[in-house]
């Protein structure tokens, strides 16, 4: 050791935890500061823009003017808006309480709560199924750039992309619905909803996830396919060959890392926007999911649920971004600062 | 039998402006324990020429013709699989750039790990012992913690000192060393050029020095070969090509070094004009559109490589048409700072300025 004292390693180790325990205490409470925030303004555009006015929809047909305000006072809402405000806002995260539904006679909470395992089974399962079939066919085509495969590949991309999911999804059950397909392979529309156990449960979502994942995957694959032609022309790419790696590791390990990781970034996107926005898919399959009921909420003007669902996307999208930029810190050390 | 035997080398890369021919029959040695200095200006094929030594230009649209023996061993057609176990096992490269060249997404210790392992049927902890050792090979200060950074924690000349570390990690025969030191600040670049010198002579290897730096090449190498415009030039041991240079292009590139020994007066003197484009290759020698001294029939007629002085030393080489004793006059004048004007009369080339048209 020279006159300088250095940090041991056992020092300098800890302190990178301490430095990414900071890290990640920061985000949390950034997210959190954010989800106020969206609470609040979900609550005031649909309040101070009021397109219909929850104490109408409550009273019934035709309510004397006398009936309506009465409800406005039973429900609080003839209170100055800020106090409404605080009263949603210290409701939503203190008392985890999202509101009354009065058009489902249930809380928002219940509603979301029984929907959002359904849309996290078919969006989890839709994106293992869009990452695996990106990985594959981006690194086949990234490999052998201009061959017949690499062109079939993206001419197969190009296709998905453009397959709408109502049409996809009306096919595929057309294809391979049990109860009305040619080859009545899987359990097609409904099945989800009636199938009893996890295996049922997994085998009703097999169709929902392929047609969910398709467009995805043709667009995760096209994008890993120009990161992993660009990480393959990188100088260390060059270096891992000149070490006598094989090519197969040179890809594996040494490109694909790196061409991965612009993809986390679109993936939380993805994923969070999926919480509140699997509409189509849930709708031709007959999935009790939050898109379900946020459109149907939409439609009949139940403002506490469409708040509600809205709030749940909007926690959604801000906690994928906080576990992508976790995550970019686990996999790129020069951001970990 | 030289340990690295390369003839007629051309490499070409069919792009969509035409044909790039990057190296244009190239041929050479490098002795066991040798040090050859390969010197050009950026887009000379020098860099093309060390690649394509271990298949790392193989493309669908390169074309490679020649051969390049290693000890006694094909390499240019050589299968992929038995390729590997030269690259970085037999034989060494270390790059330009280090920050690029290094993964930065992994640990010093685990490229340096992973170097020894492609090659090695040892345990990740003795490939980790290994590395550390290595590091403290180098001169890097605090090996063992060392392997635990990435890349961006390293300084420049760190950097490459990992990169020499990962290069000869397997104590290959041949270190391929590509403008090692290029970028680099000055004084990190001597140092470096120190740790090559002392690494050559603890681990006995033979070096390839590939640099655009006559200089740097000079401190390393017992012989230096010039390229210009994918070909060698002029050939010879360091100190006949650094006294005596015969190829007009070396007296260039010696013009351009500053010199302590050499009156202040004396101005550097840049090579006019440009590198020619690999595309269109100029007629004739290749070097005639700069050449101060060409005359009307070396745009016809293409100068073979062959022996300087053909009754003496036939280590040095040049590919020049200019007659021996017009280039002796010449470089006599030129040294001397003497009037190359005049020597050129006296060489008989007075006509040679209206020659050129």
């Amino acid at each position: 050791m020279g006159a300088a004292p250095e940090p041991t390693p056992g020092r300098r180790l800890s302190g990178a935890r301490a430095a990414m325990a900071l890290f990640i205490a920061r985000r949390l409470l950034w997210t959190l500061v954010l989800l106020v925030a969206i609470s609040a303004i979900t609550f005031l555009l649909f309040h101070l823009l009021p397109a219909a006015d929850p104490a109408v929809a409550r009273a019934g047909r035709q309510p004397t003017p006398e009936q309506v305000a009465a409800i406005r006072e039973q429900l609080g809402l003839d209170r100055p808006w800020y106090v409404q405000l605080g009263d949603y806002v210290r409701g939503v995260f203190l008392e985890f309480d999202l509101g009354h539904s009065f058009i489902n006679e249930a809380p928002v909470g219940e509603l979301v709560g029984d929907r959002l395992p359904n849309t996290l089974a078919l969006i989890a399962g839709a994106a293992v199924v869009w990452l695996l079939a990106a990985l594959v066919v981006g690194t086949v085509s990234a490999t052998r750039p201009g061959s017949r495969a690499d062109r079939l590949l993206m001419l197969g991309a190009l296709v998905a992309i453009s397959a709408p999911v109502y049409w996809l999804g009306l096919v595929s059950l057309y294809l391979f619905s049990s109860d009305l397909g040619v080859l009545p392979l899987l359990p097609g529309s409904g099945a989800y909803d009636t199938a009893d156990g996890v295996l049922e449960k997994a085998g009703a979502l097999v169709l929902p996830w392929i047609v969910l994942a398709t467009s995805f995957a043709a667009i995760y694959a096209r994008l890993l396919r120009s990161g992993l032609r660009e990480a393959l022309s990188e100088d260390y790419v060059r270096t891992a060959r000149a070490k006598g790696l094989s090519e197969r590791r040179v890809v594996l390990a040494h490109a694909l890392p790196a061409a991965v990781t612009p993809l986390v970034t679109v993936l939380g996107m993805d994923l969070g926007i999926l919480v509140g926005g699997a509409i189509l898919t849930e709708t031709v399959f007959g999935i009790d999911g939050i898109g379900r009921l946020a459109f149907e909420a939409v439609q009949r003007g139940d403002l506490a649920t469409i708040q509600g669902t809205t709030l749940v996307l909007a926690a959604a999208v801000a906690l994928m971004n906080l576990v992508v930029d976790l995550l970019y810190a686990v996999i790129d050390p020069r951001v970990r600062r | 039998m030289a340990l690295l035997e390369v003839r007629d080398l051309a490499v070409g890369f069919d792009t969509e402006d035409g044909r790039v021919r990057a190296v244009d029959g190239v041929s050479f040695d490098v002795d066991q324990g040798g040090a050859l200095g390969i010197v050009g200006e950026s887009g000379s094929g020098k860099s093309v020429t060390a690649l394509t030594l271990l298949g790392l230009t193989r493309a669908r649209n390169a074309d490679i013709t020649g051969s390049v023996a290693f000890a006694g061993r094909e390499l240019l057609g050589a299968p992929e699989r038995e390729l590997r176990q030269v690259r970085g096992g037999e034989i060494g490269i270390v790059f330009q750039d280090p920050l690029s060249s290094l993964h930065p997404l992994k640990t010093v210790g685990a490229q340096l790990v992973e170097a020894h392992r492609a090659h090695r049927d040892v345990s990740r902890a003795a490939a980790r012992e290994r590395a550390a050792e290595l590091l403290d090979l180098v001169g890097i200060r605090d090996a063992r913690r060392r392997l635990d950074s990435y890349p961006h924690e390293l300084s420049g000349g760190m950097r490459q000192r990992v990169m020499i570390a990962m290069a000869v990690i397997n104590e290959p025969r041949l270190l391929i060393a590509d403008e090692p030191t290029t970028a680099l600040d000055v004084t990190v670049q001597a140092a470096l050029l120190d740790l090559l010198r002392r690494l050559r002579r603890e681990l006995g290897m033979a070096l390839l020095l590939v640099s655009h730096d006559l200089a740097v090449v000079a401190q390393l190498c017992d012989e230096i070969a010039v390229m210009y415009a994918g070909r060698i030039v002029e050939r010879g041991p360091t100190a006949t090509l650094l006294e005596e240079p015969e190829h007009p292009y070396t007296w260039g590139l010696l013009g351009s070094i500053p010199r302590l020994d050499r009156p202040r007066a004396r101005r550097l003197q840049p090579i006019p004009g440009r590198p020619p484009s690999a595309i269109d290759r100029p007629s004739g020698c290749a070097f005639h559109p700069r050449c101060p001294y060409a005359r009307d029939e070396h745009r016809r007629r293409g100068p073979p490589l062959v022996p300087a002085d053909p009754e003496a030393d036939q280590g040095h080489q040049v590919a020049c048409l200019l007659g021996r004793s017009a280039r002796r006059a010449l470089w006599a004048a030129l040294r001397d700072g003497g009037d190359p004007e005049e020597a050129m009369r006296r060489a008989g080339l007075a006509d040679a300025g209206e020659g050129r048209a």
